[in-house]
């Protein structure tokens, strides 16, 4: 249960403004795959174009395609709902919902869509994506209290269980430790090396020595400057990207030169 | 090329959204429906008061002349009640916002908004029963000392009830609007420029003088014209207060009335033209406090865009 | 090794040129005992003796201030004396107020029967007798609360709906569009509607729709609407923007419809600042008096109709017993009923704001942390 992606040609818009330009990538199934790159590349932009949520914000659009398994995300008659029940995210902040209680931040995704569920399936759905977050041990005698009194590495860790529960195919990662102390980042990492056995990872990251340590492959995205678009610059397997880069500019950034 | 499998979409979800999104957006729109209705139903019942010969009109010499007092009484209740309020709202809330101590400001906040909180028929048999019988030997002594004064021309009304009592009303009913208004604008004073004055080695006042009030400008300008929208609009103060008359320079003298008043004193009992007449009286009102209020909210507007807190 | 002379204890000379810590209390004792003897020669008065003690102080501090400190003190202290005296001067209307009800008013309300019964039949005879013979005032509030409460009911049943929905409007699908700003706009505007105009509206609308002269409970509660409106729209408007977008962005990432999102993580995330803010908006409108005046007719008697007949409520209550009082000859038991009603409504009003405050500590998000 993972699905490949590919995206040809891709642009992203804000308005006017092209973010993005000319995207070819093409992410295996269960692997895990690294956007570095400077503040401003566009890297999460792009991450965000890959289950639609850019058009969260008002005036993105893209053009191009992103296949999902070789359905086009972006074609005609394409609900955005379905997708992201395929395509789940983690963001940078962890965000679970405050007013419900770690049980039902787990089911959100379930419940928000008024699914009928029985409350044994229920409960094995709620242990098996807590098991799957490496957070059962820690939550399981109190998971009727609120998901907002854990940690920070423990709330994030309860949104990703949140994101596996709906049982997607691709879990998008946007920064999801720049919030997160050293040991609670090191607790999520080891979670994306278990998550690949089962899923298609896709992680933003502005730390190069996560990059290094929890992807295959890693695609490096620069901005010429100012006002232009970010574009995909390189991308090849993680070990290729930090010792043998064939470009310049990835060879400057990853050696810390700029960025 | 194979079926997009993600063109399916799980149960009705998609006409929920479309549902909802259209139910919100008649709610707006009803809102504007519902402003414009207030503008036309005004128009279309007055204009039999407008359109009818002058003789037939309360007076007799036509809309206008019955109108032009009362417009007059109105501004000049507001007036006054604002000559009041302001000063002691704005100190009110300086003494909120920078002089009383941190733990009681919010709870001093919360007996300035009790002085809103008062229903206006209560503020009006206040300033009857209470406020009128009391304050009318000063005018005795007004009339009396500075009686050569046009607007302090005796004999002083001996119960009280006059234009100046219906001001001193307003002004404690709009005394809050502006105090919590400028209150919101001096807390929002960016505290680099609060501590850039004092590092200078300014006092407090000067500092206030340097920093708060300049930055507050627009926002109490803005405070005094919500406030002034109010006090035109406030009806049972004047009503209980006020023991009308024709319109008089003295202010201590019975006399004088306001266009809410007038209509809440006449238009339960009237009928016919004379409904006619106080509608047309109503939409005058309306008139003024939408200018009055939009003049404020642009300068509200305006001072966001440029204002140095964001 | 150096030896270090002992500091000669002497006055600071960081204090040096400053009135003592004291100074201020000599002053207003001073000016209470000066204006004490002031008013004993013009006739002694408490709110005179405060006005001329706090004159005297003032210039007292300030001159005492200008010949130690020098003027930039001086002025300094003349500001915090006036803005001190206008907090002081603000309070007073509202103790007076407060006072005034409360005398006035605990003899109306604890007349047996004042809260269960309605003016149905009491005439001015029976005044002239209470007042004459000396018996209990007849007549009470009943029917006047029983409409209050239907017509605030009725207008809130109306108000929140719409309120509630425009504001979700406007914060989750306006995306500042023209039509967005343009309700903005006018819901600012409709803020500043005077409540007699909202009543003649409503009066005019009616006049128009069902027939001239139609004065109902309904109409009234539309009238409150028009005044209720903007006020939910405005307080939920700042309760739904300061959820955190994030949780939208979250349930969207779930593969959440968007009216599911608003509905099941929204507004419950919002719902203490929304419901404190129409509990706030109720307490606003319950006092108003105009608009029912000139909607809703008077009524002496109970009427368990919104849609049929006058209806009398507290404020239109107080109104017309201090302004034509049951008997006109004997205007007292007419304005010991008012204060009672005015106590009533106060004590009404009061509630819905301590109510307000209530919700919105009870159903805040538990912060947990």
């Amino acid at each position: 249960m993972s699905k490949r992606i590919d995206v040809k040609d891709l642009n992203v818009y804000y308005g006017s403004f092209l973010a993005v330009e000319g995207v070819n990538i093409n992410i295996e199934a269960k692997s895990v795959t690294a956007f570095i790159g400077p503040s401003g590349c566009g890297k999460s932009t792009f991450l965000r174009t890959l289950n639609r949520m850019h058009e969260v914000l008002p005036g993105a659009r893209v053009e191009g395609e992103v296949l999902l398994d070789g359905d086009n995300l972006y074609g005609p008659g394409v609900d955005p709902v379905t997708v992201r029940t395929q395509v789940g995210m983690v963001f940078q902040r962890p965000n679970p919902f405050p007013t419900m209680s770690i049980r039902d931040n787990v089911l959100a995704g379930v419940k928000l869509n008024n699914k009928k569920i029985s409350k044994g399936a229920a409960d094995a759905l709620v242990e098996k994506s807590l098991r799957g977050a490496n957070l059962w041990n820690e939550v399981k005698d109190r998971l009727e209290k609120p998901g907002s009194g854990l940690s920070g590495g423990q709330q994030q860790r309860l949104c990703i269980a949140r994101a596996i529960a709906v049982e997607p195919q691709v879990i998008l990662m946007d920064e999801p430790c720049s919030a997160l102390d050293p040991i609670s980042t090191l607790a999520v990492e080891d979670l994306i090396n278990e998550l690949k056995d089962e899923y298609t990872v896709v992680i933003v990251t502005h730390n190069m020595q996560q990059a290094a340590r929890v992807s295959d492959k890693t695609a490096f995205f620069n901005i010429a400057g100012t006002g232009k678009p970010g574009k995909l610059i390189e991308f090849a397997d993680t070990t290729t990207i930090f010792n043998n880069p064939s470009q310049k500019a990835t060879e400057d950034y990853v050696s810390g030169r700029f960025g | 090329m194979t079926t997009n499998s993600l063109t399916t979409s799980q149960g009705a979800g998609r006409a929920g959204d479309k549902v909802f999104s259209g139910a919100t957006l008649a709610a707006g729109c009803l809102i504007l429906v519902v402003l414009f209705g207030v503008a036309l139903f005004l128009v279309v019942q007055a204009i039999p008061a407008l359109v009818a010969p002058p003789a037939d009109i309360q007076g007799g010499h036509g809309f206008f002349a019955y109108i032009w007092p009362i417009v007059l009484g109105t501004l000049i209740a507001a007036v006054i009640a604002l000559v009041i309020a302001t000063p002691i709202a704005i100190g009110v809330a300086l003494f909120i916002s920078h002089y009383a101590p941190r733990r009681l400001a919010s709870g001093l906040g919360y007996v300035v908004d009790l002085l809103a909180a008062i229903p206006s028929v209560v503020y009006g048999a206040w300033g009857a029963a209470f406020l009128a019988p009391q304050i009318s030997p000063a005018y005795g002594w007004l009339a009396s000392n500075l009686g050569w004064l046009p607007i302090f021309q005796g004999p002083a009304s001996a119960t009280g009830k006059t234009i100046l009592t219906a001001s001193i009303v307003l002004s404690v009913m709009v005394l809050p609007i502006i105090t919590s208004l400028s209150r919101e604008i001096f807390l929002q004073t960016p505290k680099l420029h609060e501590e850039a004055a004092l590092a200078l080695g300014a006092t407090r006042w000067e500092m206030i003088k340097m920093a708060v009030l300049p930055f507050g400008r627009p926002g109490i300008v803005s405070a005094i014209m919500l406030g002034l929208g109010r006090a035109l609009g406030e009806t049972m103060a004047v009503a209980l207060v006020l023991s009308s008359g024709v319109l008089t320079a003295s202010l201590i003298q019975s006399g004088n009335q306001t266009i809410a008043a007038e209509i809440a004193l006449n238009f339960p009992e009237a009928s016919g033209l004379k409904v006619s007449t106080l509608i047309a009286a109503g939409l005058v009102l309306f008139v003024i406090t939408l200018g009055v209020n939009m003049i404020a909210r642009w300068i509200i507007t305006k001072h966001k865009e440029f204002s140095g807190a964001n | 090794m150096t030896v270090t002379a002992p500091v000669a204890r002497k006055r600071s000379a960081l204090t040096k040129g400053q009135l003592p810590a004291f100074a201020p209390y000599i002053v207003l004792a001073v000016a209470l005992v000066l204006g004490a003897a002031i008013l004993a020669l013009i006739g002694f008065n408490a709110f005179g003796w405060g006005l001329v003690s706090a004159i005297l102080f003032t210039i007292g501090l300030v001159g005492w201030s200008a010949a130690v400190e020098g003027g930039r003190k001086a002025s300094d202290k003349l500001a915090t004396c006036l803005i001190v005296g206008s907090f002081l001067v603000a309070l007073l209307p509202l103790v007076s107020v407060i006072w005034t009800v409360l005398v006035n008013g605990i003899p109306g309300i604890i007349t047996p029967g004042f809260l269960t019964t309605s003016m149905n039949g009491v005439t001015g005879a029976f005044d002239n007798k209470s007042v004459e013979e000396g018996t209990k005032v007849l007549g009470g509030v009943y029917h006047a609360l029983l409409g209050t409460v239907q017509i605030t009911l009725l207008a809130t049943v109306i108000s929140v709906p719409v309120g509630l929905l425009t504001a979700i409007y406007l914060v989750e699908y306006g995306n500042d569009r023209v039509l967005a700003r343009a309700i903005t706009f006018f819901v600012d505007v409709m803020t500043g509607i005077p409540s007699i105009v909202a009543g003649l509206f409503a009066a005019a609308f009616f006049f128009v729709v069902v027939g001239p002269g139609t004065k109902t409970g309904a109409v009234a509660a539309v009238a409150l609407s028009v005044l209720m409106i903007p006020v939910v729209v405005r307080s939920s408007e700042e309760m739904l923007k300061i959820v955190p977008n994030e949780l939208r962005e979250a349930a969207y990432a779930l593969g959440v419809r968007k009216w599911r999102a608003i509905l099941k993580v929204v507004i419950p995330t919002a719902i203490s600042g929304i419901a404190s803010g129409v509990t706030l908006a109720i307490a606003r409108v319950i006092g108003e008096t105009a608009p029912i005046l000139v909607t809703a007719g008077f009524a002496t008697s109970i009427n368990n109709n919104v849609f049929g007949g006058w209806m009398a409520s507290l404020p239109t209550f107080i109104y017309t017993q201090i302004l034509n009082p049951t008997s006109p000859s004997n205007p007292d038991p007419s304005s010991q009923r008012a204060w009672g009603a005015a106590l009533v409504l106060i004590i009404l009003v009061m509630l819905l704001n301590l109510g307000a405050r209530l919700i919105a500590r009870i159903f805040a998000p538990k912060a947990g942390r």
